[in-house]
């Protein structure tokens, strides 16, 4: 799927990350048009004020017509904006914002995963073969355990549990479950275009279909302290038999505690 | 003696005062944040002359340390929003202007005004005192979301809460003046709209300080009691900070601060705007020599900001976890409260046409004001529509959004008010020559500063980080710019020191300027202030058949011979 | 320069400044008040558990409270109606009744406290509890700064009587609007905390 050139050349002037899900598109999609409207409506005010200036400035005009401008095309410029903006927003931006937000697939269909915020680090959390959670308590917190996830627990055998290492699957829905242990962060994905605030004393989901494989960085993009600045993890999108495999190392790996 | 003036109920000797001490704290915002630019632009280099009074705490060997840098940011946009620029354009321009032009003797109140400027100065005080309260002032940004801030070690943030008391306990005093006064006070004649726009500008931004500001008093109160008493009305069950369960009854919520802060703060930020518009067109309507195209369209759309800009606040928390329905209606609201924006300042530019335009000092800043608020207002659309929000929010591009709609905005208005109306307070003209090289200057700079945010916010680089993104992956290819805004911040600095000799050395050598330097038709340069009656409507430029090329507000009749001035 | 309008109204506004200023401050209280209802709202809204209220707390306290309060609301406004008819005993005498109202009303508040705390019931015990000390405080002040304002309209304030006597009259009107206001604040204190 080529971008038309239009799209093309303000996705070249905008330069933003690489695109690298099933949505990015829609958000670059709006983000292309908003921006036309707003080059456009820019350069036709800019074209208009410099016309004016030159035209009217004292030198060129020295005596006043106070009727000033006639006709009502300024009302229908004000109009166009006003239908431009309901039209981004009703046929793009809602929509888009819908898929997002309740469009969720099916967590057999999916890879599900918990991230867990803290100052300064993203605890990721995988529910390993028997697609179950373990059970987490505050009791078992330690530094080698900063779920606090609880061992003992049936659910809790296979769970992989890494920091500020995200693994993920290409081509799968994958559902993250975020949550904080402290303060506010926002748990961001760039080529994704993934955002989300982890909320103290919630569990946001967020979904999305990683559709090429790579390795970049999990940034935070709320002030959480300090350390905010240094608060970078890590993801990658693997092949399928990749992510596999890797899981299946991690697993092996954590047989003979 | 000079210390009389803090006790005068004079709403001129007022509106000086607050003029004054918030144009110090303009400079003292500015001051910190040109510190910060040093570190954005050199992560971990010493910074150089001021390094070493920075204090040890702060910045041993002049190397800022992380928790200094989330002082100067958070500081910074606390002073230029609350200490700055609204005490600048409300309590100075408010009170300087707002009698002298409806040509009432004074503010309803004036020992309530006195009573406010104490207030501000108190409330500014405490914020500057909090600087050298161990751990240093409050470092959660001006946003002050909890828990970081309930949590926060350094009681600069209690005193922070207390500062902002004071501050809205000022602005309230304030804006019961300034609509009082407003309803109560015009002169004969002076019906609703005989009003100069910057009065209109002015009534609708008291409303929404009356109205706004208690949500932030109630937050801040609620702040105080989880720092001081030990509650956790921000403080959920469960939480867990540097490996301890937090020792809180919790039960609290954390978006609550966040809802009551956005409550005020989104109002606010259109009492940052409104008096700057005022401004522009109070000169726009006097250097084009003609009347303001779309006065009372101009009026009716500050009162739909006013009422809509209490219905939009949640687009600063879309992703927070808002549904459809909720998103799609702060969405909504945001973009057509985007529209009396647009018809404000199309009006203003179709006020252009047929004028005959004079480039002086304080035109030339109001002309710019125009594309630099299109810039920062344009730039609100994509922030304003959640999906696109996703990949800007709390990046550099809303640090750039903002920037350009206050800094080459309203602080250029503030600029080219402080021009024009200089020969009204003090019967001298500011210098032309160094006024037009702070134009020039300040122009450029500031377009450097705030022109490469929206660059490294669309590459992903985020707001408020310590090292300016150094540490990212995708922020490498922007990282340079880093280095370009912060000698723009520098560059903008050297330029301010044009205006600040211009502003003393004309206060002495000024050329002295007549009662109405720019033949101006408002009252305020009315000669005769003892009992002002009005005659007409407040832009009476260039009239057909009128003697001079304006008939100010109090004259009666325009006499076909001889100078018009009663 | 003598202000107008400060005891006459203005014909086309129909008020005086004294009173518009008055108004507007008590729309700012009632944004403020409103922010904290609806944070009370929220946080109940949003809470895992909410204790049962009036068994925390003592509903018939907080009746007697209501009913003091009611009535030093009536005789704020006798006490106005005898400052306009200029009836200066029994402005005197009502005043005075109001401000012993208001002094029983924050007497049995601050033994309410005591008993709360104690019983080791304090603002950080919980959510409900931390609103409630805050809201009512935050109610006493009012009641305290209304009372320092009676105070000075029966004490010093009232040379003003003889003199300025319709300006007079007008400030004991203010008093009076803000009094009851901050009766109409406790009334929905007393509902949302106690009966709700
Ligand atoms: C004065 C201040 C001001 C003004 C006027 C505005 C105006 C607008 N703002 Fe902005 N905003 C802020 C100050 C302001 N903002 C601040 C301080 C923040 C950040 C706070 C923080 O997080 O720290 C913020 C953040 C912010 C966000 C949150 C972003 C995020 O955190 O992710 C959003 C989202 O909707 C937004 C939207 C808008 C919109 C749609 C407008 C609209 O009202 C704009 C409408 C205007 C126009 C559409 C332009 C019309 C122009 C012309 C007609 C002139 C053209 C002329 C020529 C070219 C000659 N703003
Ligand atoms: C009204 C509001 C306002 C104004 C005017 C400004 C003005 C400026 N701001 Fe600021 N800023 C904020 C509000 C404002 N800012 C806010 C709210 C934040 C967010 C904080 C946070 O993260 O929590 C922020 C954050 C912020 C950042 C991001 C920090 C970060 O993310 O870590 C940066 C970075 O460059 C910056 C830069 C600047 C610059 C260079 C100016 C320049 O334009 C400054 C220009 C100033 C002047 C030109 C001063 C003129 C005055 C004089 C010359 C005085 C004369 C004096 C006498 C005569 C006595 N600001
Ligand atoms: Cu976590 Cu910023
Ligand atoms: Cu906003």
């Amino acid at each position: 799927m080529t971008p038309d050139p239009i799209t093309k050349l303000m996705l070249d002037i905008l330069r933003m990350p690489p695109a690298a899900s099933a949505h990015a598109a829609d958000v670059d999609q709006l983000m292309v048009l908003v921006h036309w409207l707003m080059a456009i409506l820019f350069t036709g005010w800019s074209i208009f004020f410099v016309y004016v200036l030159v035209r009217f400035r004292r030198g060129a005009h020295p005596v006043a017509d106070p009727r000033g401008v006639r006709g009502r095309w300024s009302t229908f410029v004000e109009g166009g904006v006003l239908v431009a903006e309901v039209i981004l927003l009703a046929f793009f931006s809602i929509p888009a914002w819908s898929s997002r937000v309740d469009a969720f697939p099916s967590a057999q269909q999916s890879t599900v995963v918990r991230v867990v915020a803290e100052q300064f680090a993203w605890n990721v959390h995988y529910p390993g073969a028997d697609g179950a959670f373990g059970r987490t308590d505050v009791t078992f917190l330690s530094a080698t355990n900063p779920l606090g996830l609880d061992r003992s627990d049936p659910a809790a055998r296979d769970d992989v549990t890494t920091i500020n290492r995200l693994n993920l699957p290409m081509g799968r829905p994958v559902i993250v479950y975020l949550s904080t242990k402290d303060m506010v962060h926002s748990f961001t994905l760039p080529q994704m275009r993934v955002k989300q605030d982890a909320v103290p004393g919630t569990v946001q989901p967020v979904w999305f279909t990683p559709t090429r494989t790579g390795e970049w960085e999990i940034a935070c993009s709320q002030l959480c302290g300090l350390g905010h600045y240094r608060m970078r993890g890590f993801y990658s999108v693997q092949t399928r038999e990749d992510f596999a495999s890797w899981l299946a190392a991690e697993t092996a790996a954590l047989a003979p505690r | 003696m000079f210390l009389k003036h803090f006790f005068s109920t004079d709403h001129k000797v007022i509106g000086l005062l607050y003029a004054f001490t918030a144009l110090f704290f303009l400079l003292v915002g500015f001051f910190l944040i040109v510190i910060l630019r040093w570190q954005l632009a050199y992560p971990g280099q010493p910074v150089p002359v001021v390094g070493p009074l920075l204090g040890d705490a702060n910045a041993p060997g002049g190397i800022i340390l992380p928790e200094f840098y989330n002082q100067l940011g958070a500081m910074h946009g606390t002073i230029m929003v609350f200490l700055g620029v609204v005490p600048l354009a409300v309590g100075a321009f408010g009170n300087y202007l707002v009698p002298l032009q409806i040509g009432a003797p004074d503010m309803a109140f004036p020992r309530l005004n006195l009573g406010s400027y104490w207030f501000y100065l108190a409330g500014g005080v405490v914020m500057l005192s909090s600087f050298f309260v161990p751990g240093g002032a409050a470092n959660n940004g001006w946003t002050s979301y909890p828990p970081l801030s309930d949590l926060s070690p350094t009681s600069g943030q209690t005193w922070w809460l207390v500062g902002m008391l004071c501050i809205i306990l000022s602005s309230l005093l304030g804006s019961i003046n300034i609509i009082t006064t407003i309803v109560q006070l015009r002169a004969p004649g002076m019906t609703w709209f005989r009003m100069p726009f910057l009065v209109w500008a002015q009534f609708v931004t008291a409303f929404l300080l009356l109205l706004a500001f208690p949500a932030l008093q109630a937050a801040a109160i609620l702040q105080g009691m989880d720092r001081v008493a030990g509650t956790s009305f921000f403080l959920p069950s469960g939480l867990v900070v540097s490996g301890r369960p937090l020792d809180v009854s919790g039960g609290g919520n954390a978006l609550l601060w966040q809802h009551l802060f956005w409550f005020l703060a989104h109002p606010e930020v259109y009492v940052l705007i409104l008096p700057a518009m005022g401004i522009v067109a109070e000169i726009i309507a006097n250097n084009t020599r003609k009347p303001l195209w779309g006065y009372r369209l101009m009026v009716y759309s500050l009162f739909v900001l006013g009422v809509l800009s209490f219905l939009v606040w949640a687009h600063h928390m879309f992703l927070t976890g808002m549904g459809t329905a909720i998103s799609a209606f702060f969405q909504a609201t945001t973009m057509i409260i985007s529209i009396p924006s647009v018809v404000i300042l199309t009006s203003l530019i179709l006020s252009l046409w047929g004028g005959s335009i004079r480039f002086t000092t304080p035109m030339l800043f109001a002309l710019a004001f125009l594309p630099m608020f299109g810039m920062g207002g344009l730039t609100g659309l994509p922030l304003g529509l959640a999906t696109t929000d996703i990949p800007l929010h709390d990046t550099t591009y809303v640090v750039g959004h903002f920037h350009y709609v206050v800094a080459p905005g309203t602080i250029f208005a503030l600029f080219a008010g402080i021009y024009y109306w200089f020969p009204r307070i003090t019967g001298r003209m500011m210098n032309d020559t160094l006024g037009r090289m702070h134009f020039v200057g300040s122009l450029v700079s500031m377009n450097a500063i705030f022109m490469p945010m929206f660059v490294q916010g669309l590459a992903g680089v985020n707001r408020r980080l310590w090292d300016g993104g150094m540490e990212y992956a995708h922020a490498q290819g922007v990282l340079s710019l880093n280095v370009h805004m912060s000698i723009g911040a520098f560059a903008l600095a050297f330029f301010q020191i044009f205006f600040i000799v211009n502003l003393f050395a004309s206060l002495k050598q000024g050329r002295v300027a007549s009662a109405n330097p720019w033949d101006a038709t408002t009252l305020e340069w009315s000669e005769d202030t003892a009992s002002p009656r009005v005659y007409r409507d407040p832009y009476d430029y260039s009239p057909p058949g009128a003697p001079r090329d304006f008939v100010p507000q109090y004259v009666a009749r325009v006499v076909s011979s001889g100078p018009a001035e009663g | 320069m003598d202000i107008p309008y400060t005891t006459d109204v203005r014909p086309d506004t129909g008020l005086t400044n004294p009173k518009l200023g008055m108004w507007l401050f008590l729309a700012s209280e009632v944004m403020l008040f409103g922010s904290f209802f609806s944070s009370y709202a929220l946080l109940r809204v949003g809470a895992a558990s909410w204790p049962d209220q009036s068994a925390v707390l003592s509903v018939p306290l907080a009746a007697l409270n209501t009913a003091v309060l009611l009535a030093s609301s009536v005789t704020i406004a006798l006490a106005w109606r005898a400052a306009r008819q200029g009836d200066r005993a029994a402005y005197r005498g009502l005043m005075a009744a109001t401000i012993a109202l208001g002094i029983v009303f924050l007497g049995v508040k601050g033994s309410e406290y005591a008993d709360k705390l104690s019983q080791g019931l304090a603002p950080s015990t919980d959510v409900f509890l931390g609103l409630y000390y805050t809201m009512t405080g935050l109610h006493a002040l009012h009641i305290a700064a209304g009372l320092a304002v009676n105070a000075y309209l029966i004490g010093p304030g009232a040379r003003m009587w003889q003199a300025q006597h319709a300006r007079f009259a007008n400030r004991v009107e203010l008093a009076a609007l803000y009094w009851h206001f901050v009766d109409v604040i406790w009334i929905c204190i007393f509902a949302v905390f106690y009966l709700l």
